[in-house]
């Protein structure tokens, strides 16, 4: 299996991109006093861990009340800290290359091995370097998922969603919807070049620019998440490039038609990260909190979560044999094979990455 | 003696209205006039390498002003908000006059609540239920379909014309109430003198009534375009960003590259766009009425 690495840099990663106007937002709100009442647990979190079939457990195991923040977007999650006091959170979800972040700024408690199910979490995620800093470990891989394509399997041809020719493929001209993030988009684009994200530099941009303008016609929307999924269960759209189990997962059940899969020529893997504040006055909570979320039951419950779907980090998750098809468990072990993170690029590429997807979206 | 009193009843109101417009000043101060001059202050910073760098450049106004995709946002905005605006209008104006003039009081105040529906409803949900009707499996591609009027779905989401559709929807009304606030006040002693001195229908209402009415037109069409070439919501969901105008332009900016820099910059444009709208139009804004 590939050995899972990150660039460091001040970019912004996943699920940042519609965050950090929320960010902003909070910025300039009045500061909030987060209560912290004796027997509660304050978590800055992503919306899949606000649940009660996630909490409730918890909750009734340890006599505690688990207050739940819900926030989107790494700079949305830095502004509601800035506004907060040391100790008023206990437990931060995060995107797990976003990890660094944090720890630099000495918000997040190093955290020993030993106290978590570290062997029983998928090798790749585990052995990812972003997952330690200066050879800390600050947050534990809870759920992962992938960019690929997600797809209506009754109008479309399954195998030309396998690989990623499926872009510019003419035959679907007004069909396909891009789930609206620069970021992995172009990576997307980089892998089906050959080129590995880690390795875009700004020589390989106007490449990319090419062809990710070439896409453009067989564009007819570019939206959030609820968009893409809208136009894709309204049938204005049968393929959501950029998408996959996050995107049409908690939809399956209901509408067998729907699907999603990676590309042959490689994936693009996005890992989110739990960690504890180090200003928390709950650690021991903190650590059990995490434990939980991490055991077999609470992995099963998070994967499935009413927000969206994906695969648990632990490979022993309690999950049904229809809930395992829905997410591909049994394909885990191809998709690691070709897979590679999302991570940050540099920010000057950032930028120019960015510019170009304006461009797109003009064009 | 009575001259001394009024003088001092004089002073006290002066007193009073200093005094009371005191926290409306400092509100706009500190949360309108500073805010816009620090947004002036950091259009001429740069983002250098994640970073924001305090400078005095104009590199990103040239670069908004000399990029074309860029500069396509701000004509795309202002081509959307002018059909928005004049289309709006063109709908509005029957029904206010229709409501003024033709339908009975009791009547009136029925259909004005329905006028006001959509102010009730949520900006997403609104837009998201159009997208119900006009999707390819929406209703109206479902009745023309079935009444075999067309083969094929007709292509109307994600388009700009969704886009000013979903906009038309919501400030019709709007420029309804603000005509019919208008028409309504016209004295009808206006047109029986006008008749009286051998007008015809026509020549009252082209004469006395529709000048009479532009500054509730005028009202209704710059709020209308105010609000319309600043949202963000009707253009992403309706439009599909298809195309982009210029506050998504903003958005991709601040919530992907936290360049607030060149969001200034087109902010600050934007709002040079709106005075501009707000010179054309002050004198019928500023109106006052015979």
């Amino acid at each position: 299996m590939k050995n899972l690495t990150s660039k460091s840099g001040s970019g912004i990663n996943r699920r940042t991109f519609l965050g950090y106007a929320a960010g902003v937002s909070a910025m300039s709100a009045l500061p909030v006093r987060y209560s912290h009442a004796a027997g509660e647990l304050n978590i800055l979190v992503w919306c899949d861990h606000a649940d009660a079939l996630l909490l409730k457990p918890f909750e009734e195991a340890h006599g505690v009340k688990v207050n739940v923040k819900s926030y989107e977007g790494t700079g949305t999650a830095l502004s509601i800290i800035e506004q907060s006091s040391p100790g008023d959170w206990d437990v931060l979800v995060v995107d797990a290359p976003d990890t660094r972040v944090f720890a630099e700024q000495g918000i997040l408690e190093p955290l020993d091995d030993a106290n978590f199910p570290i062997g029983d979490l998928f090798e790749p995620l585990t052995s990812a370097a972003f997952n330690s800093i200066g050879g800390v470990r600050y947050a534990v891989p809870e759920k992962f998922g992938y960019y690929g394509v997600a797809y209506n399997k009754d109008k479309v041809d399954a195998a030309d969603m396998r690989t990623a020719e499926v872009m510019w493929n003419e035959q679907y001209k007004g069909r396909v919807a891009v789930y609206d993030y620069y970021f992995p988009a172009m990576q997307l684009i980089a892998i089906s070049m050959g080129i590995a994200p880690d390795n875009i530099s700004m020589d390989h941009l106007p490449a990319i620019r090419e062809k990710l303008l070439a896409m453009k016609p067989n564009v007819k929307l570019v939206g959030d998440i609820v968009s893409v999924q809208n136009a894709l269960v309204n049938g204005d759209v049968d393929i959501v490039l950029n998408g996959a189990e996050f995107t049409v997962s908690n939809l399956m059940p209901s509408m067998p038609a729907l699907d999603w899969t990676i590309f042959d020529e490689g994936g693009l893997m996005w890992i989110q990260g739990i960690s504890v504040f180090k200003d928390s006055n709950r650690k021991e909570l903190a650590s059990h909190f995490l434990n939980h979320i991490l055991s077999p039951q609470g992995q099963g419950t998070l994967a499935t979560s009413e927000c969206y779907w994906a695969m648990p980090a632990n490979s022993l998750a309690v999950l049904s044999d229809d809930q395992r098809k829905i997410l591909r468990w049994d394909e885990q072990a191809a998709f690691f094979e070709r897979s590679v993170p999302s991570t940050i690029s540099q920010p000057d590429i950032d930028a120019a990455m960015l510019d170009i997807w304006t461009e797109f979206l003009q064009s | 003696m009575s001259d001394l009193k009024g003088r001092n009843k004089k002073l006290k109101y002066f007193e009073f209205t200093r005094w009371a417009t005191q926290p409306a000043l400092i509100f706009t101060l500190i949360f309108f006039v500073t805010p816009l001059a620090i947004m002036v202050v950091i259009s001429f910073w740069q983002r250098v390498y994640g970073k924001l760098v305090a400078s005095w450049s104009g590199a990103n106004y040239i670069k908004f002003f000399g990029t074309d995709y860029l500069l396509e946002s701000l004509t795309n905005s202002i081509e959307v908000t002018l059909a928005t605006t004049a289309i709006s209008i063109l709908l509005a104006y029957p029904l206010a006059y229709i409501l003024a003039y033709r339908i009975s009081p009791k009547w009136q105040k029925v259909i004005l609540i329905f006028a006001v529906l959509p102010f009730w409803t949520a900006y997403v949900v609104r837009s998201y239920s159009w997208l119900l009707v006009i999707s390819e499996n929406g209703i109206i591609n479902f009745v023309l379909t079935h009444l075999g009027i067309i083969d094929q779905p007709l292509q109307m989401a994600y388009t700009r014309g969704a886009t000013i559709l979903g906009f038309v929807h919501f400030f019709t009304m709007l420029l309804t109430l603000t005509i019919y606030a208008n028409l309504v006040q016209i004295k009808p002693s206006y047109w029986k003198a006008a008749e009286d001195l051998g007008a015809s229908k026509l020549q009252v209402f082209l004469r006395i009534t529709l000048p009479l009415s532009i500054p509730g037109v005028a009202v209704g069409a710059f709020i209308t375009f105010v609000i319309a070439i600043g949202d963000y919501i009707t253009p992403q969901i309706l439009g599909g960003s298809t195309e982009v105008l210029v506050p998504q332009a903003i958005m991709l900016q601040v919530s992907r590259a936290a360049n607030f820099p060149m969001a200034s910059v087109m902010s600050i444009t934007l709002m040079l766009v709106i005075v501009v709208v707000y010179a054309i139009t002050a004198k019928h804004l500023k109106m006052n009425r015979v």
